[in-house]
């Protein structure tokens, strides 16, 4: 699939900006600050419903407008369709397919599908578990919208649970409070473990991607792997670190155990401590962990062989390409992996490149090129 | 900002559910415009409604006695009750006109995060009613949504350990409507609550 054209109003720096694109490589250079990230932030949002910048919608909306709106027109098999979104901090978002409006923006998950790699990623193999998680998860959405709903269900069930857990721990008469628990034990699991299980079937497809983009990225090394370290008590966790996919019933009855083991700990902080968002998609180079061990290069080369693992399996999964956006990332790269990062997306559909200097772009990637200077676009 | 009593008067309306600013300053101008007879009536009405109303003391459904209107009608099937989260709920079931039996209002459901826990829900009035009336059945029809889910999640456990048989309102497809336009969750809970046809 690829955008046919982009138009924001009282997005980010942008008061109104109407982009025409095509498929192919399309690269926007501007100095820092002058909104090209907004531009490819907005086509990343309109995939996502959320940002890779910031965790709220405020600050997406110009400052003094009271709203955002991101407009594009996607092209797949020949076939255009017309997507709008009113970005509303603080009120519902609205989305609007077609002429058609939408009971929940969350419906327009699936029309638009993108990957970004941006210099944010080096943080999928230094930082926290949070960003490994939402990683798994983002691309489970990418390829099954129906997530969205599980995920949503999953935070609102764990911010229930939790508020129960708090409350206990305050109250003389703890048992009475936790008589309800079971309940949320019950709803948490259920959910829990569908998600896990779709997790590991989602990492399952990945990881042959991964090892050739990793392969193929560094040069040579062929030895990503990734494991994935479940908090769930008992053999269950061994058995997923092995590599082995359970059925959902069997993580199910163990999310229950653990529970039942944990009680008490999760009673003194008020905390939930067993379940998917506690989870961690660990990254291995060989028998080491490429957290504290790899190197900064290898660091680079595993964060954007995820990246472009994930385009090869949903253009598999999809039978078209998604938008595959490279955020200033040419700078952060060597020579060697710029030059084989371009030969690797040279057959997308569609790339959305932007660059503070043009020549940190690798030659062979020529297509339209933007010039962008404070929040104005022009085709160069 | 309007001066003294007119702002307070759009502050007042505006604490409203489902009144935003811009409603409740339309309302506002709205009474100060109309006939005094209809603002009247208005302020009569709202008087008497906190005096009068009461929750019938069975059930918790509005009232104007010590029981509603349902509670006393023996023509109900004392053998059905339905438990639901609101009062409103009871006039949308009673719209239907399928339901014969009696009610039980909870005042809301469960939800940790607002602070209600079972204790804050009619649930121990619930149990005393059926060790003393002679119910058969059950159904639980809180909202399908997480709290209600909860909530029925909760009474199914307590009640069917009393031997008591407990039904939930089905959930699935919207009658009229197409298979197309249905999400996701709506279709797969159609899936799971499907019923043999009958020749």
């Amino acid at each position: 699939m690829h955008l046919r054209h982009l138009t924001l109003a009282d997005f980010r720096s942008y008061e109104s900006a109407e982009v025409p694109l095509a498929p192919g490589i399309t690269t926007f250079v501007g100095r820092n600050g002058q909104g090209k990230t907004n531009l490819v932030e907005a086509a990343y949002y309109l995939a996502t419903l959320g940002s890779h910048r910031v965790a709220q919608d405020a600050p997406l909306v110009r400052a003094g407008a009271e709203q955002a709106i991101v407009r594009a027109a996607v092209m797949r098999a020949e076939r255009e369709q017309r997507l709008e979104l009113e970005i509303n901090p603080g009120r519902a978002n609205r989305g609007r397919l077609g002429k058609a409006p939408l009971g929940r923006p969350r419906e327009l998950l699936g029309a638009v599908r993108t990957v970004m790699f941006a210099p944010e990623d080096l943080a999928l193999v230094k930082a926290d578990p949070a960003g490994r998680r939402r990683f798994l998860d983002e691309l489970l959405v990418a390829r099954q919208p129906r997530w969205a709903g599980a995920r949503g269900d999953y935070d609102k069930i764990l911010k229930q649970r939790n508020a129960l857990l708090k409350s206990a721990r305050g109250a003389p008469n703890r048992a009475a409070v936790l008589e309800s628990l079971p309940v949320w034990d019950t709803h948490l699991a259920q959910v829990g473990a569908n998600l896990i299980y779709a997790r590991l079937r989602l990492m399952q497809d990945l990881q042959p991607y991964l090892a050739t983009a990793y392969e193929e990225v560094s040069g040579g090394a062929s030895d990503a792997r990734t494991t994935y370290r479940s908090s769930l008590h008992g053999d269950l966790a061994q058995t997923i670190a092995c590599g082995e996919v359970p059925q959902v019933e069997e993580i199910e009855s163990a999310m229950h155990e653990s529970f039942a083991r944990q009680q008490a700990a999760e009673v003194d902080r008020g905390l939930t401590l067993v379940g998917p968002h506690r989870d961690d998609l660990e990254l291995r180079l060989g028998a080491l962990p490429a957290k504290g061990y790899a190197s900064h290069g290898e660091s680079w080369s595993f964060a954007l062989g995820l990246k472009l693992a994930a385009f090869t399996l949903l253009r598999h999964d999809l039978d078209t390409d998604p938008v595959l956006i490279l955020d200033d990332v040419f700078a952060e790269l060597d020579a060697g992996r710029r030059e084989r990062l371009a030969e690797m997306i040279g057959d997308a559909e569609q790339v959305l490149i932007t660059a503070a200097v043009g020549a940190d772009v690798p030659a062979q990637l020529t297509g339209a090129t933007f010039e962008v200077v404070k929040g104005a676009v022009h085709p160069r | 900002m309007y001066e003294g009593v007119v702002q307070d008067l759009i502050d007042e309306l505006g604490r409203l559910p489902g009144v935003g600013p811009k409603s409740a300053q339309r309302i506002a101008f709205h009474l100060l415009q109309a006939d005094p007879a209809d603002v009247r009536r208005l302020t009569e009405v709202l008087t008497v409604v906190r005096e009068k109303v009461r929750f019938c003391e069975t059930c918790f459904n509005v009232a104007e006695a010590q029981q509603c209107r349902i509670c006393l009608d023996p023509r109900r099937d004392v053998r059905l009750l339905c438990v639901v989260e609101e009062p409103k709920d009871i006039v949308a079931m009673e719209r239907t006109r399928e339901f014969h039996g009696r009610y039980h209002v909870l005042g809301g459901a469960i939800s940790p995060i607002d602070g209600i826990g079972p204790d804050d829900l009619k649930i121990t009035e619930l149990v005393r009613r059926l060790g003393a009336e002679p119910v058969d059945e059950v159904i639980l029809a809180t909202n399908p949504n997480l709290n209600g889910e909860a909530t029925a999640t909760y009474l199914s456990r307590l009640l069917r350990s009393m031997g008591i048989t407990v039904s939930r309102l089905a959930s699935g497809l919207p009658v009229g409507g197409d298979l197309e336009y249905a999400d996701e969750v709506t279709l797969g809970r159609a899936f799971e609550g499907r019923r043999v046809v009958d020749a």
